[in-house]
């Protein structure tokens, strides 16, 4: 298996804190991640170093190639798709707008105009509403466009912030059995930053624990899930 | 009743070129939350090529088109120079920015052009239109080539993915950005498009105000109060609103006693000002609600 994220010592601030304090992991080519963690361990700002949203130090590579110092748009076209933590949802736009959206980069329309079909059918209830304003769907509708948005990339990797987040426990079980799919099916690689740690755990290969911007554990994600002393010390169950 | 239409119909037609001004304020307001001071001067000193132009015996359209081109690389090169760097100032800063691009623009036109009025020719000639009395034919082709610029913004932005993804910029920056579109070039190119905007206003309203440095200074006050009668946050709004303003305008001019020519502009204000009173985000306008 290659490596296709590699995070060396990776250091982010927000003006002059310090949020994450050399945090180093990688992540497998067709694997599923969970970085898990506490409010404020520096979980999402892990995701944004990824992606050059905020200021960081360190070497983060992507299929070998380095990603530090490029702009945000431009390390999209790696084929990273980003769901930010509350979505990102355009609101003003429709349902099919928004998929286009995340296809903005690609050139081959015949494939976005099949790509888009591909969404409905992993996601009916878009497909009803898709001449609808994405502010009107519900927070788990979002959370399906949002992902779909993301795959309209046809991404290698995935970055989920909190996918789980103000959503129903059936809606999340909805939502990370079509993770699992996506990553099995269309070899996407995920990595996904939850608090729900259970859920996280059992969808996962791996899993890194954080807090206070270190990695403290690490391992296979079903030994992590299996080890009492850590679920109780660190993931709260 | 003659009069009647004969003043909504001339109200339409300098409308019209409120509602350019007011879509071009609108258009860099929505890329960069900030009011475009020097919008009308832009235009101003676009209008003053395409005359220079024409003295140096070029044909109307011809300079038309090559203003337009102009104006866009003008847009574009103000927003690179000067509003990229102070993107992340204070707004006063900002404001600092447009005035000083006000008084630069300004000058320079008297200085090139001097502050003499100048007669600008019109391509429609001021005839009667269609052997009416109600409106001549540069109104005409004002309303006309608005309405044409018009509805090839809506299908640009509704229909063409450049025009999507500049929708997208302008709503959600970050979240346009992780998608992979370059923001700050649609920034730039919201300027260029909005700058054009404003030349073809000037090259309309140039031979019914004529061409001086300072001819675009009422007219950008209509756009102002246009875009926020319609509402700041809504391009049809603003249009609308600089149609209604052109008609309201000439209403009142003509209808209420002791109004006439001068107290056109404060009398078009006081009404804005009632509606905003009770709509505070403009005929169209939505009222931005940020989760804290």
């Amino acid at each position: 298996m290659t490596t296709l994220l590699n995070v060396k010592d990776l250091r982010a601030y927000y003006g002059q804190v310090q949020a994450l304090h050399g945090l180093s992991f990688s992540l497998n080519e067709g694997s599923l991640v969970t970085l898990l963690g506490a409010n404020g361990a520096g979980k999402t700002t892990t995701l944004r170093a990824i992606c050059n949203m905020v200021r960081s130090t360190g070497g983060i590579e992507f299929d070998g190639k380095p990603l530090n110092n490029r702009s945000t748009e431009s390390i999209v076209r790696f084929g990273i798709a980003h769901v930010p933590q509350g979505r990102g949802t355009f609101t003003t736009m429709t349902v099919e707008e928004n998929l286009q959206l995340g296809a903005i980069t690609r050139k081959d329309s015949a494939g976005i105009v099949s790509d888009i079909e591909r969404m409905y059918a992993h996601f009916p209830v878009l497909k009803q509403r898709h001449t609808q304003q994405a502010g009107t769907l519900s927070g788990g509708e979002q959370q399906m466009l949002a992902v779909a948005r993301a795959l309209m990339l046809r991404p290698r990797l995935m970055l989920l912030d909190e996918p789980s987040f103000g959503l129903a426990p059936l809606v999340v079980r909805d939502l990370f059995g079509i993770l699992g799919k996506i990553n099995r099916e269309d070899k996407v690689s995920i990595l996904v930053v939850e608090q729900n740690a259970q859920l996280a755990l059992e969808l996962a290969d791996q899993a890194y624990v954080i807090e206070t911007g270190r990695i403290v554990m690490s391992g296979n994600a079903k030994d992590i899930a299996n080890n009492e002393e850590i679920r109780k010390s660190y993931l709260g169950y | 009743m003659e009069l009647f239409t004969n003043q909504v119909l001339a109200g339409i037609a300098t409308g019209a070129i409120y509602a350019c001004m007011a879509l071009a304020v609108v258009m860099i307001y929505q890329a960069i939350d900030h009011l475009n001071f020097a919008q009308g001067e832009m235009a101003m000193f676009a209008t003053f090529i395409s005359w220079q132009l024409m003295q140096w015996g070029v044909p109307y359209w011809a300079s038309f088109v090559i203003t337009l081109a102009f104006a866009f690389v003008g847009g574009v090169a103000i927003e690179r120079i000067l509003f990229k760097p102070l993107a992340k100032a204070p707004v006063l800063t900002n404001v600092a920015g447009f005035i000083a691009l006000f008084a630069i623009i300004n000058s320079s036109a008297g200085l090139i052009w001097d502050f003499t009025i100048k007669q600008y020719p019109t391509p429609f000639g001021s005839s009667p239109f269609l052997g009416s009395q109600l409106i001549s034919t540069h109104q005409a082709g004002m309303i006309g080539v608005t309405v044409l610029l018009l509805i090839a913004l809506y299908f640009f932005f509704q229909y063409t993915r450049i025009g999507l993804a500049m929708r997208a910029a302008a709503s959600v920056p970050e979240s346009a950005r992780l998608v992979g579109i370059n923001t700050s070039w649609m920034i730039a190119l919201g300027w260029g498009m909005a700058s054009a905007i404003g030349a073809i206003a000037g090259m309309l309203i140039a031979p019914v105000v004529f061409l001086e440095p300072n001819m675009m200074g009422g007219v950008l006050i209509y756009g102002f109060a246009a875009a926020v009668l319609g509402g700041l946050t809504s391009p049809f709004g603003a249009v609308v609103g600089g149609f209604l303003m052109g008609i309201f305008e000439n209403l009142a001019g003509t209808y209420i006693p002791g109004v006439g020519n001068e107290l056109k502009l404060p009398i078009a204000l006081a009404l804005i000002i009632s509606v905003l009173v009770v709509k505070p985000a403009g005929l169209f306008g939505r009222h931005i609600v940020k989760r804290v």
